[in-house]
């Protein structure tokens, strides 16, 4: 088990390493000038300059590039061109905030989807299956940002129950696990665990479906077992992949939704990528992008190294 | 009532008094969404434009020269700010002479000095200076661009010598804002520190900031203007760039003001009991035409042409109300706007004769290449706008293509002129920005000096009339404020009749109101003051 474990970790290396380049090459594909976030429109050509040096835009790319790892690797991921402050507080700010969101629209999604999935899979055709087919086509067909407005208008606006936006009302930083605060939660974190809960529904239903015409479940049936007892099987065999679909909706909930965070104002890593693509904020770009990438590498980890104690099969391949 | 009247007085007027203290004592509060991503820099020279100075720019600091902004009838004008009064020397027409108010205290209570100002131009100009701060340095050194050298002659009197005599040099200082010395000294010379600890003169402190989210200025009780005391006890700032957010948090009831409501939302907000304040505002939204040699544009006729094809009514209904056709660079309630004998307007007729004219017709279109952005700040609804003027000249035979860029990349396009290889290379021979027009200098001068042909600044199209260059010479050199309007007027009559641009619709600056806001004054530019704003 160790060997696998340090086999994996060996295997996130090159991956980081190719997130970086990736990470820090891409924004310099895009058009446009970086400075652009702080200086006028129509600064002349010395205040350009001055500001190129002050930030170490003038130096070759691949020098900017091993300065930025370097200091990376020692936990500084530079200052945001656009407000000044160190890009990690930010970064790390952000990733609080679009954590609570993911946690919570991933345990809607994982519940709504594992429950949908399983109820579809041993009730084929029937009704049932095709509501749950039909909710999660829904799930992953729906646009984000759209949904988000409709219920805003819905709980928001027409019923005023719930907040139109914000992380709170006094901001992310006075967050509060309370009844209040958690009101702030609802409409974002519904919006964003519909995806996931089609994506799982999906999933489970046709591992549910593949399971239950298998050879050992029909053994079991022969031997008597009860239909409870036969699902704690069918669950088993249906977890690891499951557990990696899950792992990989976790991470792009991680990621931020841009759209589902515009629209709610919530200040997380998807709203935090939306100003820094705008402002053209290339070290906070870079270094969003970069924590994010490994919170995904990460999270892959966690699941390779989970998934063999679920299923002892996998280790031994 | 008779149990009432059995009751000891004092039982009744206790609790009576109390509440009407309480009452009394309540913090009024004003929720503002404004359209940006994040919070302004709260150092001294704000970030993100010229709008962005009526939130953390003169809300918490001063200028030596304030602009008038508490007034929603007229355009304002230059006034006393921390100079009670300004004059050029008269033996040398470089150097200015500002007496400083005496008595005036940074929130950190330190004590406002000449030695304050000499401090806060190093800051600014000076990159050999401790505190010199390449950000702030950034937004305001192309706003000032006429500071040669500076000192300070006693306690209360600055001198500033300018580069060469300009007479429209105090403009510029409305842009230009005090920070506390003592201040950067107390948290350590960091002005990451200051950020969130900021003291200025202005009649608001920064009580709270958290970054993103929102910024707390509350009212400072002694403000040296008694005049401007704040009317509200706290304003409270929430940034939310999406503009259906915006409006959907005012419905909410989230916050009691938002900036530039989206159109779409304007008859829900109406029907709701919401207010729509809007008000002569200093933009346009203009085409700005290339007059290089090999320009389609550097044909008269066809400029005046384009200026006659469009129906800018039909514009601004498209805006669902939310501008007013341009009849030039400026709004004809400017008093620089003249007389211009070429009268912008709506006429296909005439569009049409002068482009036959000049040898086209819809069978043998003019084509051009304007480079446009996908929207973004000023550009109001970029996209239909646009095809909106692409179908209006392709009647008067003038074909248009675009290269859709986003704003960030325009505005390289723009610094650049069209001249530049990045412009002319892809036979790009037009620009569509939004341009502010709030003092001589934004408004005309740099759209019209040769001197400021791009890269040297951003007369883009490469304009150049030598008349009009004589009449700003004379115009820097005339201290008269009369006779420079007169002359800035002139100055504008030829920029219309020569039709520099294809000047569309002028910005309204709209703000949405909850009923809960009793009095809010749109003064006619960016710089707004919200010490007027007062709540139920």
């Amino acid at each position: 088990m160790l060997i696998y474990i340090l086999k994996r970790l060996l295997y996130a290396i090159p991956i980081a390493l190719s997130v970086t380049v990736v990470s820090f090459m891409l924004v310099y594909l895009a058009p446009g000038d970086p400075l652009n976030a702080i200086a006028p429109a129509d600064a002349p050509a010395d205040v350009i300059e001055a500001l190129k040096s002050a930030y170490g835009l003038d130096k070759p790319v691949p020098v900017q590039y091993g300065l930025w790892v370097w200091r990376a690797v020692h936990g500084d991921l530079g200052t945001s061109i656009s407000s000044g402050r160190a890009v990690l507080g930010e970064v790390l700010g952000a990733v609080s905030n679009t954590f609570m969101l993911a946690i919570i629209a991933s345990l809607m999604g994982v519940c709504m989807g594992c429950v949908l999935g399983a109820l579809a899979g041993y009730q084929r055709g029937g009704w049932i299956d095709k509501a749950a087919t039909t909710l999660s086509v829904i799930g992953v067909s729906v646009p984000h940002y759209w949904l988000g407005l409709v219920l805003t208008i819905i709980f928001s606006i027409t019923l005023g129950w719930l907040p139109a936006m914000g992380a709170g009302p006094g901001g992310s930083s006075e967050w509060l696990w309370d009844a209040e605060h958690l009101r702030y939660l609802a409409l974002p974190s519904i919006t964003l665990s519909v995806i996931p809960m089609g994506i799982i529904t999906r999933t489970v239903r046709a591992l549910v479906a593949d399971m239950l015409e298998q050879e050992f479940v029909s053994a079991l049936k022969a031997r008597g077992l009860g239909r409870l007892k036969i699902f704690k099987h069918v669950a088993k065999n249906t977890a690891p992949t499951v557990l990696a679909v899950t792992g990989l909706q976790i991470g792009y909930l991680m990621g931020g939704s841009i759209l589902v965070e515009t629209v709610f104002a919530w200040p997380g890593t998807g709203f935090l990528l939306n100003t820094a693509i705008f402002q053209r904020d290339i070290p906070l770009l870079q270094g969003t992008i970069l924590v994010l990438c490994m919170i995904f590498v990460v999270l892959n980890l966690l699941v390779d190294i989970v998934q063999p104690v679920i299923d002892p099969r996998m280790g031994r391949g | 009532m008779s149990v009432l009247k059995k009751m000891p007085s004092w039982m009744i007027a206790l609790p009576l008094s109390f509440c009407l203290h309480s009452a009394l004592q309540a913090e009024t509060i004003a929720k503002y969404g404004i359209s940006m991503a994040d919070i302004p820099l709260t150092t001294g020279q704000p970030d993100r434009g010229s709008g962005a100075y009526q939130f953390t720019g003169h809300t918490i600091y001063d200028p030596l020269i304030a602009w008038e902004s508490n007034v929603a009838t007229r355009p304002g004008k230059l006034i006393p700010g921390l100079a009670t009064s300004w004059r050029v020397d008269a033996a040398d027409h470089k150097k200015w002479i500002f007496t400083l108010r005496k008595g005036v205290k940074f929130h950190d209570g330190s004590e406002f000095k000449a030695s304050s100002v000499i401090w806060n131009l190093d800051k600014v100009l000076s990159d050999k200076s401790p505190q010199f701060d390449a950000k702030q340095s950034a937004q305001v050194r192309p706003r000032i661009p006429s500071i040669a050298s500076y000192r300070a002659i006693d306690e209360y009197t600055v001198e500033i010598t300018t580069k060469n005599i300009d007479a429209l040099f105090p403009y510029q200082l409305p842009w230009f804002l005090i920070s506390s010395p003592a201040q950067w000294e107390s948290l350590g010379k960091d002005w990451t520190k200051v950020a969130t600890q900021p003291s200025g003169t202005g009649p608001f402190k920064l009580d709270k900031l958290v970054p993103r989210e929102r910024a707390d200025l509350v009212k400072n009780a002694n403000y040296w203007d008694k005049t401007r005391i704040p009317k509200t006890d706290r304003i409270v700032l929430i940034p939310i760039p999406d503009a259906m957010t915006r409006a959907n948090a005012l419905l909410n009831g989230q916050v009691d003001i938002i900036e530039a409501p989206p159109p779409d939302v304007l008859p829900q907000l109406k029907n709701a009991g919401f207010k729509l304040v809007t008000n002569v505002t200093p933009h346009v939204w203009p085409y700005h035409f290339s007059t290089y040699p090999g320009s389609p544009w550097t044909d008269i006729r066809v400029r005046k042409a384009a200026n006659l094809a469009i129906d800018r009514n039909a514009i601004v209904k498209l805006l669902n109300g939310l501008a007013v056709p341009a009849k030039g660079q400026l709004d004809t309630s400017s008093p620089w706007f003249g007389k211009p004998s070429f009268k912008i307007g709506y006429d296909l007729p005439a569009a049409k004769a002068l482009m036959a004219q000049a040898g086209y017709s819809p069978s043998k279109p003019l084509k051009a290449k304007i480079i446009i952005a996908q929207g973004g700040t000023g550009q109001m609804l970029s996209l239909p706008m646009n095809e909106f003027i692409q179908q209006s000249l392709a009647e008067i035979g003038i074909q248009l293509e675009f290269e859709v860029v986003e704003l960030e990349n325009l505005y390289l396009h723009w610094r650049s002129g069209a001249k530049a290889d990045m412009n002319a290379g892809k036979d790009i021979t037009g620009i569509n920005l939004g341009y502010v027009t709030s003092d001589p200098f934004y408004a005309l001068t740099r759209f019209v000096d040769s001197r400021y042909i791009a890269p040297n600044g951003v007369n883009w199209g490469g304009y150049s009339n030598p008349k009009l260059d004589t009449t700003l010479d004379t115009l820097r050199n005339n201290f008269d404020i009369k006779v420079q309007d007169g002359l800035l007027a002139e100055v504008h009559q030829t920029m219309v009749d020569d039709a520099l641009m294809l000047w569309v619709v002028h910005d309204v600056n709209p703000h949405a109101l909850s009923p809960k806001v009793q009095e809010f004054i749109q003064a006619q530019h960016w710089f707004q003051d919200l010490t007027t704003i007062r709540m139920k």
